[in-house]
């Protein structure tokens, strides 16, 4: 078979076989939820409810707040009970409205039913995707119907599905796949129906075959939607590097996919997106792996968004022993949890529990210029060069250095023998560059 | 409480210390080698090297209360270095006197591992070669009866005493440079004069391979260096008019301290490039100084000088071959 795939990159433990076989489990908490307004990329939402107004399953509880911002609903029913500052998986506190939960799940009238999206327009379905307040769930949380508005007279040529999961332990796109291959291949439908002339790709890695049989077999008789299996190396799933892997054509931080023709998407946002247009529910959902050797019972869980950690951790079957890190998302890119009582977002895809820390275990130590790292940059970075420029505060020096090419994947960190903590210097060093940038943009 | 640090959260299971273990390993077979052609002493001066090495590193870390270093396995290395570049003739000071050097001042005095600017051990033969030249160059041990009936018992008089070989012998790059040809087998195995660890073509590139495989380096660097000494030094020998033979391409390649050099030195993370195109320059570089050394030099070694005159170039290669980043190699479309 024609494996396509990037350059550099890294081969990690999978971990993937403690949930792979786990069929997605639906879960109602009784807590209460949770829903800070600024689970994604731009202007935070505002509020349309009140304290103590009652709320329903799908009910808009906050408004975009801008163009790029995303709406927020409820995935409970119940009644509001306060609009306060509450920590999130970031470890920082964000104005979030609180929903006492009854228990319930009654839906708003309309939630649930049909919608042929084939009697749609491109622009109804684009409204469709902004009021369920849908955003990417891959990384950030872009607002997808911003992704999704093209500037007059640019056309997407190619949508990819980005199905490679290159993270490891992460398998709820994988049961996705083989689970709702039909809903998945609709809500690219829906996708295609925006972009009449787009064809569709999806990019999966090599590693989950039967996911491959599945679509390779469904997407034979849809002309406009194809399979690429792709090579099984980190970061595969990458915004760049799938883009590099699937049409050949690179893009840098300057320029965005639409640069190079494509759309790239994620399975779980696919599904939202059919969910979202087919079904009238909004997104609600996030669809989790609960997994890591620290983990009693891998599993993978749809959880209404909003849900407390502490809660769907007990629904999965709990700790096993004393975890020494409780990590939301994967092992490369996700975020080391302060509490377990910060709620799920749009954008969560996991909590993974590593009985050990391998950081802490290891002490950084000077620099042997190896070269590992270079050979490991999926950007054909410089690592050491930009780390020399970051630890001295030379922003000039890090830009020079295409310090701001940097994707965070954590390539470098995870090969670097003297264990160095490279990504963590080029996040503050991006930040720093970021905020620099801003101001003199504000000055002008 | 449970860990708080960023992302990534995992690590291979790769450290400083198993990579110079690996080197370690890799450097064994060449050692092994010397030991069987000269005999105890070429075990001692090893011996002396490393413990040196490693000691002067702890002592000195441990004098400035500086986090302590030994144990990652980068002395020892230099010192499996420096005796590897010692004839096993040379009086037992010098390995000391050598190993101090390397570490205290070549290394540690500039930083620590990752900061010097030289490789230490190769820095520190080039001081002792110009110090002190009748006792490391001239005095090459002459080889004993390595084959043939009486080897074994030859092998066990070489392993019973200490005293040096008062015979010296010509080493056989020195012989190809004064117009005779050399026996290339006995080269390539490594049974002539030379420093310890350098004479056996055959140990150091089982070494070589060992490092291959393990990931530890890549063949560039020592791939281009080889080639480019050989096609270098044939363009000069053509330039010049001398003759040109099979016998002396080979041997240039085989002999004297060239294969060592071009695995075990030019291949020094620390002191080599890590970009790869300042890699190609680097090695293309190497070449060519080891062939103007040995072609025209007094000497006709230049292994060592070629590699300490590359060291002190790297930040200069590097700065100019940084690669372009992934988005910017070519247009979007
Ligand atoms: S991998 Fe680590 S030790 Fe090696 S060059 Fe990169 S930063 Fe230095
Ligand atoms: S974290 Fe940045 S520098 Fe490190 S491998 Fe990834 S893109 Fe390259």
């Amino acid at each position: 078979m024609n494996l396509r795939t990037f350059k550099h990159g890294i081969h990690p433990a999978d971990g993937k076989a403690l949930s792979a076989n786990e069929a997605i489990r639906d879960f109602r908490p009784t807590g209460e939820m949770v829903y800070p307004l600024n689970q994604h990329i731009g202007a935070p939402a505002q509020p349309v409810v009140a304290v103590g107004d009652p709320v329903l399953v799908g009910q808009t509880l906050a408004q975009p707040g801008g163009f790029v911002s995303a709406a927020i609903c409820s995935a409970a029913s119940g009644t509001v009970k306060a609009i306060e500052l509450r920590r999130t998986v970031s470890g920082k506190e964000a104005l979030s409205i609180v929903i006492e939960n009854d228990g319930q799940y009654t839906p708003m009238p309309g939630v649930g039913e049909r919608r042929d999206y084939t009697a749609l327009s491109g622009q109804q379905i684009l409204d469709i995707i902004r009021d369920a307040g849908i955003v990417g769930q891959g990384g950030a949380g872009f607002p997808t119907h911003v992704k999704l508005t093209m500037k007059e007279g640019v056309q997407p040529e190619t949508i990819i599905l980005n199905a490679a999961e290159c993270e490891p332990y992460l398998t709820s796109d994988y049961r996705l796949l083989i689970e709702k291959t039909d809903r998945v291949l609709e809500g690219l439908q829906v996708v295609l129906q925006i972009f009449p002339q787009a064809q569709a790709v999806i990019g999966i890695e090599a590693n989950k075959p039967e996911a491959i049989r599945l679509l390779t077999e469904k997407t034979a008789a849809l002309p406009h939607i194809s399979v690429q299996v792709l090579k099984t190396k980190y970061p595969q799933g990458g915004e760049r590097m799938l883009i590099h892997a699937v049409t050949g054509r690179d893009i840098h931080s300057g320029k965005l996919p639409i640069d190079a023709g494509c759309v790239v998407l994620n399975v779980s946002t696919v599904m939202s997106i059919r969910a979202a247009v087919c079904r009238g529910i909004p997104q609600i959902a996030a669809i989790m792996t609960v997994t890591g050797e620290g983990a009693a019972s891998p599993c993978n869980v749809s959880v209404p968004v909003g849900t407390s950690h502490r809660e769907l951790l007990a629904f999965a079957g709990g700790l096993k022993g004393e975890p020494e890190k409780l990590i939301s998302g994967g092992p490369l890119m996700g975020v080391a949890m302060v509490s377990l009582d910060v709620p799920v977002l749009k954008t969560s895809s996991a909590i993974l529990a590593m009985p050990e820390d391998e950081v802490a275990r290891w002490e950084p130590t000077a620099c042997i210029r190896c070269g590992r790292c270079l050979r490991a940059c999926p950007e054909f970075l410089v690592p050491p060069m930009m780390a020399h420029a970051a630890d001295n505060g030379d922003l000039g020096a890090f830009e020079k250095v295409n310090g701001m090419e940097c994707i965070e994947c954590g390539c470098c960190t995870y090969v670097c023998p003297a264990k160095r903590r490279l990504t963590q210097s080029f996040r503050t060093a991006k930040t720093a560059v970021n905020a620099k940038r801003r101001a003199a943009a504000a000055k002008k | 409480m449970v860990n708080i640090s960023t992302s990534p959260h995992i690590r291979s299971g790769l450290s400083t210390a198993t990579v110079m273990q690996d080197v370690a390993i890799a450097l064994m077979p060449a050692l092994l080698m010397g030991v069987f052609v000269f005999g105890l002493r070429a075990l001692l001066v090893i011996l002396l090297c490393a413990v040196c090495c490693t000691l002067t590193e702890y002592l000195y870390r441990r004098l400035m209360k500086l986090p302590q270093t030994v144990s990652d396995g980068s002395a020892l290395v230099t010192g499996l270095i420096l005796a590897m570049n010692l004839p096993a003739s040379v009086p037992l000071w010098i390995p000391v006197f050598g190993a101090v050097i390397a570490i205290l001042v070549v290394k540690q005095l500039f930083g620590g591992l990752g900061q010097n600017i030289m490789n230490p051990a190769l820095a520190a033969r080039c001081f002792l070669l110009i110090s002190f030249p009748a006792l490391m160059g001239a005095g090459m041990p002459a080889v004993g009866n390595l084959l043939g009936p009486d080897a074994l018992a030859a092998f066990g008089q070489r392993m019973t005493t200490l005293a040096v070989d008062a015979t010296t012998g010509a080493t056989p790059l020195q012989m190809l440079k004064d117009g005779q040809s050399v026996d290339l087998l006995q080269a390539f195995f490594g049974f002539h004069s030379g420093c310890i660890g350098e004479t056996s073509t055959v140990a150091i590139l089982v070494g070589a391979a060992y490092m291959l495989l393990r990931g530890v380096i890549s063949p560039r660097i020592p791939g281009i260096y080889l080639a480019a000494t050989v096609a270098f030094v044939a363009l000069f020998r053509a330039v010049t008019g001398e003759p040109l033979t099979g016998n002396y391409l080979l041997g240039q390649l085989c002999t004297g301290g060239l294969m060592a050099g071009a695995v075990f030195m030019a291949t020094d993370y620390v002191t080599s490039p890590i970009t790869p195109w300042g890699q190609v320059i680097y090695a293309l570089l190497l070449g060519l100084l080891t062939a103007l050394f040995r072609v025209f030099g007094s000497s006709a070694e230049g292994v060592s000088y070629a590699i300490i005159i590359g060291n002190t170039l790297v930040p200069l290669m590097e700065k100019v071959t940084i690669p372009r980043a992934f988005g910017k190699r070519g247009v979007a479309r």
